[in-house]
């Protein structure tokens, strides 16, 4: 059990065209996540933000007119910052370094940068990373999906697993997508036969395999468990947070592991959360994991020990996943369903089932685990009401 | 040849070494700045003949130049004249004056900083690293000069070249030892591969990309350790130095994509891409040619082949083999 609590979410809407600067989109997710928590900006002393963010720390104080900030911090890797930034926010509390941190993810990915489509930017430079993607995108391996779409093809060839197990992971979200009025895809299930009739992206990947692009902002508060007790919202305690790689990692094209129909750096973030907090799968209430790609929920749920090797279709399968379910898995819609803000909303929506105030409300869920991107360098949270 | 014929090649040879050095001793050239600060009018022209339509480079408060035009910027003009300290200029009029009268650039690998913005002033500044010769090449008996180019601004280094050229002897064509032109079992894809995205080369990674121009698939090794991509230092053995080994280039599908959306430059679609554990012990990623997509399987048997992108570029790839 960390000594840090989640004491406030907010965010802009949802949306394929904001209208707006993603400083602004920041500062509005920024404010409103403060008023959830009674503070003010006065009240920030500490900042945490994603690499690849394109607001500045400095920005986002000057422009909500934090003042004094004591701790700021970047962690790179994409999505898999998610849980990462609330992990930076808990060492900074814990150590002292600051008393209430914010953290944010804030984009027009829809409208503006889409990192959906090849980024030849990414093979601009021989810095390591540079170097790595030379191994990759002027081979014709230039997308997102076409990086997963190898990993996937090789579990499709050892489990014996088919597209349909796939497409299972996006009905379900696009279901509970369907009931939540922030979503995008509020009102507009898919059923299993549109998934296998939509256009092939990366094969074996299709198009309901691969997640939404969204414009919007959302962020967090965060501050100590004895603070939290003061403050406006039911504070939700982090239970536990991880970061995890596994050896040979690469960005996305881990292929010169042995076996890559897995996902080695999530185990490492799984059994630091096991450990750390003393729970287990059995005590999670509900499941949010990263959803970018179908494929990539399978091997998370494999990985953190909801099931062994091979055994996530059929986990899918059984409707264990579903709200009524054992561990239900992105009540919100994950990004599939609601929106794709790097992984950040599915934080939220852990805050909002702890809290009680989800729309599609979990029975006391006790613990929530939530995971960030995967195929990168990676991270998670256990979150537990106080 | 006779005996005064060779001796009078070495000297000649010796002479040129000498004027190599002497030049590479004198250093970069001074700074020299661009005609213009970097602006939307070069801008616009350069995205429109690229028809490239990337936000950043469109007027704006925020409008950057594309890296690509980095050069361009220094560039003398139409009647412009080297610089008199212009260590390529130099060593021109001495192959010039040693009968490698005709040249033609072979290399030209930019590396950039960071984007420049408009209103800057970039400067350049060059330096000779390297006079390799006589090669006997498709062209002629010949002598390969690198150089370096640095690019600043107000100092801070924002980019940099480095550009090789042949000076050659015309009417001299040998037939061995190829080094520029075609290699026989190189495919030349440079049409249909137009716009493929190069890889970016280190000191850790450019035997392999040596390797491939001359049709040699070759595989990193730190003493007895294979490594494929290759590493900066041996994982078993840390001290060991680096060198390679050329690949059979046989081996089998491990797994495959095949890419339909959206469009890659430089392909396509659909289009096969394959990682290869190739029969040395590593695994490899190319795209795989000459079949169809339908029968592509885990633990098809595959070839190397040798697809020639640009005149500079070789990239690998994989074909069925029966």
């Amino acid at each position: 059990m960390t000594d840090a609590s989640i004491v406030g979410i907010g965010a802009t809407e949802f949306s394929k065209e904001s209208g707006r600067s993603e400083l602004r989109l920041a500062c509005e997710a920024i404010r409103s996540a403060l008023g959830d928590a009674g503070l003010e900006p006065s009240d920030v002393d500490g900042v945490v933000r994603f690499g690849m963010d394109t607001s500045d720390e400095i920005a986002v104080a000057r422009e909500l007119g934090m003042g004094d900030l004591r701790f700021f911090s970047r962690i790179g890797y994409g999505g898999g910052a998610a849980c990462a930034i609330v992990q930076q926010a808990v060492l900074a509390v814990a150590g002292g370094a600051a008393d209430v941190v914010v953290c944010y993810r804030a984009f027009n990915e829809r409208s503006g940068h889409r990192f959906g489509q090849v980024s030849t930017g990414a093979v601009a430079a021989p810095s390591s990373a540079g170097v790595d993607n030379g191994w990759h995108y002027p081979f014709g391996i230039a997308t997102p999906a076409a990086t997963v779409a190898m990993v996937a093809r090789r579990y499709l060839h050892e489990y014996g697993a088919t597209s349909e197990d796939f497409g299972r992971i996006a009905v379900l979200d696009r279901k509970h997508a369907a009931t939540n009025p922030n979503a995008w895809f509020y009102g507009k299930p898919i059923t299993l036969a549109e998934h296998q009739e939509s256009r092939m992206i990366a094969d074996p990947l299709r198009l309901f395999d691969c997640c939404q692009e969204t414009d919007g902002g959302i962020a967090l508060v965060i501050t100590s468990a004895e603070r939290a007790r003061d403050l406006a919202a039911p504070p939700v305690r982090i239970a536990a947070a991880a970061q995890g790689s596994g050896p040979d990692q690469y960005t996305m094209t881990s292929y010169y592991r042995e076996d890559i129909a897995a996902l080695p750096e999530m185990s490492v973030v799984g059994r630091q959360l096991w450990d750390s907090s003393g729970l287990r799968p059995e005590d999670m209430g509900a499941i949010v994991l990263y959803d970018h790609f179908t494929p990539y929920t399978l091997l998370q749920l494999e990985e953190l020990g909801f099931c062994g090797r091979g055994e996530a279709p059929a986990l899918v399968a059984s409707g264990e996943l579903e709200l009524t379910g054992r561990w239900p898995l992105n009540p919100h819609g994950g990004q599939l369903g609601e929106a794709y803000l790097h992984g950040v909303n599915g934080i939220a929506e852990a805050v909002r089932q702890l809290r009680g105030t989800a729309v599609n409300q979990i029975t006391d869920p006790g613990h929530v685990l939530v995971t960030a991107g995967t195929g990168v360098p990676t991270s998670g949270l256990i979150l537990g009401a106080a | 040849m006779s005996e005064q014929g060779r001796n009078r090649a070495i000297d000649t040879e010796e002479w040129i070494r000498r004027r190599a050095e002497e030049i590479a001793a004198a250093g970069r050239s001074a700074p020299r700045q661009a005609r213009d600060p970097v602006n939307t009018a070069m801008i616009n022209n350069w995205t429109e003949a690229f028809s490239d339509a990337d936000p950043r480079y469109a007027p704006g408060p925020d409008t950057v130049a594309p890296p690509g035009m980095i050069q361009a910027w220094t560039m003398a003009g139409l009647h412009g004249a080297r610089a008199t300290d212009d260590p390529l200029g130099h060593i021109i009029a001495a192959l010039d004056e040693a009968g490698y009268t005709s040249i033609v650039a072979t290399n030209s690998d930019q590396t950039y900083h960071r984007y420049l913005r408009v209103g800057e002033r970039v400067s350049s500044a060059t330096e000779l690293t390297e006079v390799v010769g006589p090669k006997r090449t498709a062209l002629g008996e010949g002598w390969f000069v690198t150089t370096k180019t640095r690019w600043t601004v107000e100092g801070e280094p924002v980019g940099e070249m480095r550009f090789r050229v042949l000076k050659f002897r015309p009417g001299s064509a040998g037939t061995d030892d190829v080094e520029t032109g075609n290699h026989p079992d190189i495919i030349d894809a440079r049409e249909r591969s137009a716009g493929t995205m190069r890889p970016p080369v280190s000191k850790d990674t450019e035997f392999f990309w040596e390797g491939t121009k001359n049709a040699e698939l070759r595989i990193q090794r730190f003493g007895t350790e294979l490594r494929h991509p290759p590493g900066a230092m041996g994982r078993e053995q840390p001290d060991a130095e680096p060198d390679w080994i050329r690949s059979t280039g046989k081996g089998t599908v491990y797994s495959y994509v095949v890419h339909h959306h959206p469009k890659v430059p430089g392909r396509a679609t659909p289009f096969v891409v394959a990682l290869v554990d190739l029969e040395e012990g590593v695994r490899m990623m190319g795209e795989l040619i000459d079949v169809d997509p339908d029968t592509v399987h885990i633990g098809q048997q595959v070839e190397v082949v040798f697809l020639r992108v640009t005149d500079d570029l070789v990239l690998p790839a994989w074909r069925p083999r029966s």
